[in-house]
């Protein structure tokens, strides 16, 4: 089958006991911007078990047509059955785009299934684009049109690189949870279901699920963190962590800190950010009272948004942070941390 | 028991980045690591033969002197290393690497397949995944923990918020995350027999069988660079000394507005 053949930009629906995960509707959102000059149209492949009742909400964020793969071995997620799936359904409908949540399941399902019906596949993405490749024409070489121009950071964040996928379809990209915007919802909308049976035959490849723990415990993990909420020496005392932990919980983040804090005793070593503490690059990374000392900011630079609330205006850390504020964090945060909630509550 | 556990010798991102003057990484002037991931994936397996009893081969694709990445796992305890080089391999994406490894894989005898979760160079996570696809075998992501249980392995399988205790048939491939465990050191008598006493073998194109040459290489990678850049470095942003507290609340409030973080 030609690759001018493979058409329409598929999403797939991530869902997590029956609730739609955000990043599905980001995907739509993105989708739609490169639905348009494609000329096509935005499906969502949504794959569960009874869960047919989420076919609206994908609707009301842009899927023009949801395919929907219900059956009781979905249920919860396994890369097997799921990758049966989807492979199915890219094999039947031929999509030239198929975007994937960068998840710990899309992580997993992706590879996958782009190994299965044999394309490329681009991790992690932050842009997408529909263009020329080679971006630049070249002698000898056919410049393409229409492509997807998935961009993401390598090398630790140090290089940003375009990738193109021109040969294979479908174009199969991972995409950064946060990163894509969700469109408004059109309230009401009907979803166009096409209800899709693949082959789930039971093969070696099934594995048997043993325990779900969802309570994970005390035990964090501030690499895995989008966003943290970092506390230093400036905090004051062990006690007046407690504005932080309000900010991290209203802005659903998880409390950090400095190694002046781990040696004052008052946080435990796991939650150290620096080089002799671990080294973060969350979405979002709040110093609040933290000088940055180049050994702290070693282990935090590679944080994609950094704001500093410090009250020494010639504090280290205001070199590398996006946006600083010069002031009273005990003031500052406890506004910030309102204002985050009724900010919530409006869109919620 | 026979554990494959495949490395990748990566360059020390954290160490400092040295660029070309064309944007591409001089890997030449950086020192190199065994990847983290992977260093906890082949702990992992030494670990698995310290309780079971095992065999341990590790696996890697890369230049010639990608061995020392080998001769290092082996200095930890691996039994024997594999090296597959050769120039027609270079500059694969992760559908022709793991095609690649997989067909050196399949010359060897395996129960278990070890890869860390991603390597800190690409970051992609997908070359083990792809591996097992092409072996035809289960995958297991994101390992928290392993146990071997007769014929099975029983893994504890990380998501976002929640784990999942899983049970598969081996041969399968796990992928693992280095907050599985603290690698053990090199001892010098490890030292000693991995240079002295146990062999790396090389493989180069001819020794892969069942590998279409559509499927290596610079030419059999589906994914293309396009444009490659070095990021622009973050210098100081803005810095406001004079807003009052409701003021240097909204500022950033508008800017987490801005930048989608709400």
């Amino acid at each position: 089958m030609a690759i001018e053949d493979y058409k329409g930009v598929y999403i797939f629906a991530q869902q997590v006991d029956g609730e739609l995960s955000g990043i599905a509707l980001e995907l739509l959102g993105k989708a739609h911007e490169l639905a348009e000059p494609l000329g096509t149209d935005v499906t969502a492949v949504l794959i569960g078990s009874n869960v047919k009742g989420l076919c609206n909400t994908l609707a009301e964020y842009g899927a023009d047509h949801v395919i929907l793969v219900d059956d009781p071995k979905l249920e919860t997620y396994r890369t097997e059955p799921y990758a049966q799936a989807l492979s199915g359904v890219i094999n039947e409908y031929k999509p030239e785009i198929m975007l994937v949540g960068a998840t710990a399941i899309g992580r997993d399902l992706g590879p996958t299934v782009s190994a299965r019906v044999a394309t490329g596949l681009t991790a992690d993405c932050t842009g997408l684009d529909i263009g020329d490749f080679p971006l630049q024409p070249q002698e000898g070489v056919e410049q393409k049109h229409n492509q997807l121009l998935m961009t993401r950071p390598a090398f630790g964040g140090n290089t940003i690189a375009t990738i193109a996928c021109p040969n294979n379809r479908p174009q199969m990209a991972t995409v950064r949870p946060g990163v894509m915007v969700k469109r408004a919802p059109e309230k009401g909308k009907q979803p166009d279901i096409i209800e899709y049976k693949p082959d789930l035959t039971e093969n070696n490849k099934y594995v048997e699920i043993l325990n779900i723990v969802k309570d994970m415990g005390k035990k964090v993990d501030i690499q895995s963190a989008k966003i943290l909420v970092s506390g230093g020496r400036g905090v004051g005392s062990p006690e007046n962590f407690k504005i932080l932990d309000e900010l991290a919980e209203a802005i659903g983040g998880t409390v950090s800190c400095s190694r002046a804090v781990v040696d004052s005793g008052w946080k435990p070593k796991d939650l150290q950010v620096g080089q002799t503490g671990k080294t973060v690059r969350p979405n979002v990374y709040f110093a609040i009272g933290i000088s940055g000392a180049i050994q702290h900011v070693a282990g935090m630079e590679e944080s994609d948004i950094i704001i500093a609330i410090n009250k020494d205006e010639s504090a280290p850390i205001f070199d590398v942070a996006d946006y600083g504020i010069v002031g009273d964090l005990n003031k500052v945060v406890p506004l910030l941390t309102k204002a985050i909630k009724e900010a919530k509550a409006k869109t919620a | 028991m026979n554990i494959i556990v495949c490395i990748k010798q990566v360059p020390d991102t954290a160490g400092g980045v040295v660029f070309n003057p064309d944007g591409t990484l001089n890997r030449g002037a950086m020192l190199t690591i065994m990847n983290p991931d992977d260093k906890a994936g082949l702990e992992a397996a030494l670990r698995l033969k310290d309780q079971y009893g095992a065999h341990v081969t590790v696996v890697t694709m890369g230049l010639p002197k990608a061995e020392d990445v080998l001769r290092e796992a082996m200095a930890m305890g691996a039994d024997e290393g594999v090296l597959i080089t050769d120039r027609v391999l270079g500059g694969a994406d992760t559908w022709a690497t793991s095609s690649t490894i997989a067909a050196g894989i399949r010359n060897l005898d395996f129960d278990l397949i070890i890869t860390g979760r991603q390597a800190i160079d690409g970051d992609t996570a997908q070359v083990g995944p792809q591996i097992a696809e092409h072996l035809d075998i289960p995958v297991i992501s994101y390992a928290e923990e392993i146990k071997i249980d007769g014929d099975y392995v029983i893994v504890k399988r990380q998501y976002e918020d929640r784990y999942h205790e899983l049970k598969a048939k081996m041969p399968c491939l796990i992928t693992a995350l280095a907050e599985l465990n603290e690698p053990r050191y090199m001892t010098p008598g490890g030292i000693f027999d991995a240079y002295d006493e146990k062999k790396v073998t090389v493989w180069g194109r001819a020794d892969l069988k069942d590998l279409d040459d559509a499927n290596i290489g610079l030419n059999g990678s589906p994914t293309k660079i396009a444009k490659a850049s070095d990021k622009v470095r973050k210098g100081a942003g803005e810095k406001k000394t004079d807003l009052d507290p409701q003021g240097a609340c909204e500022y950033i409030m508008g800017k987490l507005t801005e930048k989608h973080v709400i």
